[in-house]
């Protein structure tokens, strides 16, 4: 088991596009790491420049306290599940899973022990004797993990291992993939595009877009406090509101009239003219079944569509956006691999909710919630440096008890 | 009628197909006479049946024996020599970039596409002057040179078909890019491979024109060349019972090879290897 520390890693490729680019990543020994970000962003070209699958242009890239940017990928110790599991149709379960320790040239007693034992622990006892072929995807999916525990290696690497299988299955095996990894407190590096998986999983979440790390943070940090308008577009379903707004004072103006944030909120964004508001959709509420209205403002808007899903549901309020902002705002969906759609306000309402199509609805809104990013740079202008420093705090506590 | 159909086309191209040869499996069990005179002008050999007579001459003859030994032992090195570079070369082809791998495909290609009679009368010359001339590598070296570039066609194709997942998984356990070569792709492309050996070796068995003109003795003439020569008892009659024994004895070792090989030919052996 060991730490890997990326430092500036670049990788360009022959026309000189640089997919990734000066990054730098402290993965902790034992520390469950994921790279998330839209297709494209570099993160399994990052993925593969750790188990030495791409060659790394320029940077320095350490596993334990070796720096291993120009050892082979046999001689790094790793262990990786690939994205189609990459299984050898040829030989059997068994043989698949001993594979890496018969290179190893591990004695024959020896070898059975292991395998046994990986196999005890993925369920697959009863398949030891079958073809890869003839396995459903889930079986499969074990194998490669038992490929990849059965040696004593240094760190798990996972390229959207469950990006192959049904919603239900992929729902236990991310389980199935944190209490493993757990319970073996291996260092771990997992890269998916769902976000699902980087939220549960990940002790950290490093963000990608387009080569660049966004932000490297905790789930619950990178859902609070977003550094820039990319990463508080990419997480959260339905995804963050983003709103033209003027600060002027403590009163916000937003297409649907003026609601009022906190002080500290405000005086940071004093005199900047024409902002982003960020506010997730859980943050609105109907505001007649609000209990404590006193702790936001309130405002009245028309209401287009109405999606109830029972516990919850969903009201969409079209409005016009500013061409600055437009433009921003369709930059940020091609980013998101999404298509510009028209403007629309999603609001989260409460199941209990009576708000009908084509009503005119009173609205709540949380406004200490509330985000206000720069329509230039997308750079976060609010961020919470306090809470940040918390997460931090809380992070390195849980660090250093596992 | 649609039942029908399927078996009543399949008897069809079955009959079209082996006719011939159960002509030549009739002829062979006839006398010399009787074909010559054409006394039995019926399928089955009748009145004029001799049993095995024609095999046992044939046999008997030290010159045929020769030839087939010729034949097996040239058409198998040229196999599995052309079989082992062109694996290699496939390879090469199917997972590196490097500059003029279209020129070297597009070479083999027109290299195959050569008409081989019009590189008989060189060759003669050549092989005279390197002493070459009536030996094995004087037949084995132009059956690679024809047979490689299909050999590779086929084979890169297979090559292309493993992912190339498979090498780095291999790596990622711990395997040099030989052993992952070896224990990995190499078995994946097993069908690949009895598929290009079984077309090169028919190619050797099979060839006539460089059989006849690079030989002159028994050293290395092989069997289409050797039938060829075959005189019976009376050299003014085509001994064409004699003649159909000894081609039913050469598609022997034909049947055999294809037999063991086709076991070899799975279709479908990389599936599971990935998803989809």
């Amino acid at each position: 088991m060991a730490a890997i520390s990326m430092k500036n890693i670049v990788k360009k490729y022959g026309d000189g596009f640089p997919a990734v680019n000066d990054v730098s990543i402290d993965v902790a020994d034992g520390e469950f790491i994921i790279l998330v970000g839209p297709s494209g962003c570099g993160k399994s070209t990052l993925l593969r420049m750790i188990v030495g699958l791409e060659d790394i242009t320029s940077g320095e890239m350490r596993i334990g306290d070796r720096v291993v940017n120009d050892l082979a990928p046999r001689d790094r110790n790793l262990a990786m599940v690939f994205q189609n599991y990459a299984l050898y149709p040829h030989l059997t379960v068994y043989e698949n899973i001993a594979f890496p320790l018969r290179l190893a040239g591990e004695k024959d007693d020896e070898v059975d022990r292991k395998v046994r034992d990986a196999s005890a622990t993925l369920e697959l006892d009863e398949h030891l004797d079958r073809k890869p072929g003839n396995l459903s995807g889930g079986q499969r999916q074990r194998v490669a993990m038992g490929r990849a525990i059965v040696r004593d290696a240094d760190a798990f690497l996972f390229d959207e291992p469950l990006s192959n299988l049904d919603a239900k299955l992929r729902g236990q095996m991310r389980t199935e993939i944190a209490r493993l990894q757990r319970r073996l407190g291996i260092t771990t590096v997992y890269v998916t595009h769902d976000q699902t998986e980087a939220m549960t999983l990940g002790d950290r979440v490093a963000v990608l877009k387009r080569g660049v790390l966004q932000q490297l943070a905790t789930p619950r940090e990178l859902y609070t406090q977003p550094n820039n308008l990319f990463v508080a577009g990419f997480i959260g379903s339905p995804p963050m509101n983003f709103l033209p707004a003027t600060v002027e004072g403590d009163q916000v103006s937003l297409p649907f009239g003026k609601v009022r944030i906190p002080q500290a909120k405000a005086e940071r964004v004093q005199g900047r003219g024409l902002l982003i508001a960020g506010v997730r959709p859980e943050h609105f509420e109907d505001a007649d079944v609000v209990g404590k209205p006193g702790d936001g403002s309130t405002f009245r808007a028309k209401v287009d569509v109405v999606e109830w899903l029972g516990n919850e549901s969903y009201a969409y309020i079209p409005f016009e956006a500013p061409p600055e902002v437009q433009a921003q705002l369709d930059q940020l969906e091609r980013d998101l691999d999404g298509e510009a759609m028209r403007t629309q306000l999603v609001v989260s309402l409460d199941g209990a909710s009576r708000i009908r199509e084509g009503d005119e609805a009173e609205l709540w809104i949380e406004t200490d919630q509330m985000h206000l990013f720069d329509p230039e740079t997308g750079e976060n202008l609010t961020l919470d440096r306090k809470v940040e420093d918390n997460e931090q705090a809380t992070l390195e506590h849980t660090a250093t008890d596992g | 009628m649609r039942k029908l159909a399927l078996p009543l086309g399949v008897l069809l191209v079955m009959v079209w197909c082996l006719l011939p040869i159960a002509w030549i499996v009739s002829l062979s069990f006839k006398s010399q006479e009787a074909v010559s005179n054409g006394t039995d002008p019926g399928f089955l050999p009748l009145d004029s049946f001799t049993g095995w007579e024609n095999y046992q001459t044939v046999w008997e003859d030290e010159q045929f024996r020769r030839s087939i030994i010729n034949s097996i032992g040239i058409s198998l090195i040229a196999t599995i020599l052309s079989v082992a570079l062109a694996t290699l070369a496939a390879y090469a082809i199917a997972r590196l970039e490097f500059r003029g791998k279209r020129f070297v495909l597009s070479t083999a290609l027109a290299i195959a596409m050569f008409p081989v009679v019009s590189l008989v009368s060189p060759l003669f010359d050549l092989w005279r002057q390197f002493g070459l001339y009536d030996t094995w590598p004087g037949l084995i070296i132009p059956y690679m040179s024809f047979t490689l570039p299909l050999a590779i066609w086929t084979l890169s194709a297979f090559f292309r078909e493993i992912p190339w997942e498979m090498e780095q998984a291999a790596q990622v356990d711990g395997a040099t890019s030989w052993q992952a070569f070896r224990k990995v792709i190499v078995p994946l492309a097993a069908p690949g491979v009895f598929t290009a050996a079984i077309l090169t070796f028919f190619f050797a068995w099979n060839d006539f024109v460089f059989g006849i003109t690079l030989t002159s003795t028994e050293a290395a003439r092989p069997i289409p060349a050797a039938l060829s020569f075959f005189v019976g008892p009376d050299p003014f009659q085509r001994p064409a019972g004699l003649l159909a024994a000894a081609a039913v004895i050469a598609t022997i070792p034909i049947v055999i090879i294809v037999l063991l090989f086709q076991r070899k030919i799975v279709a479908g052996l990389t599936s599971g290897a990935v998803k989809g």
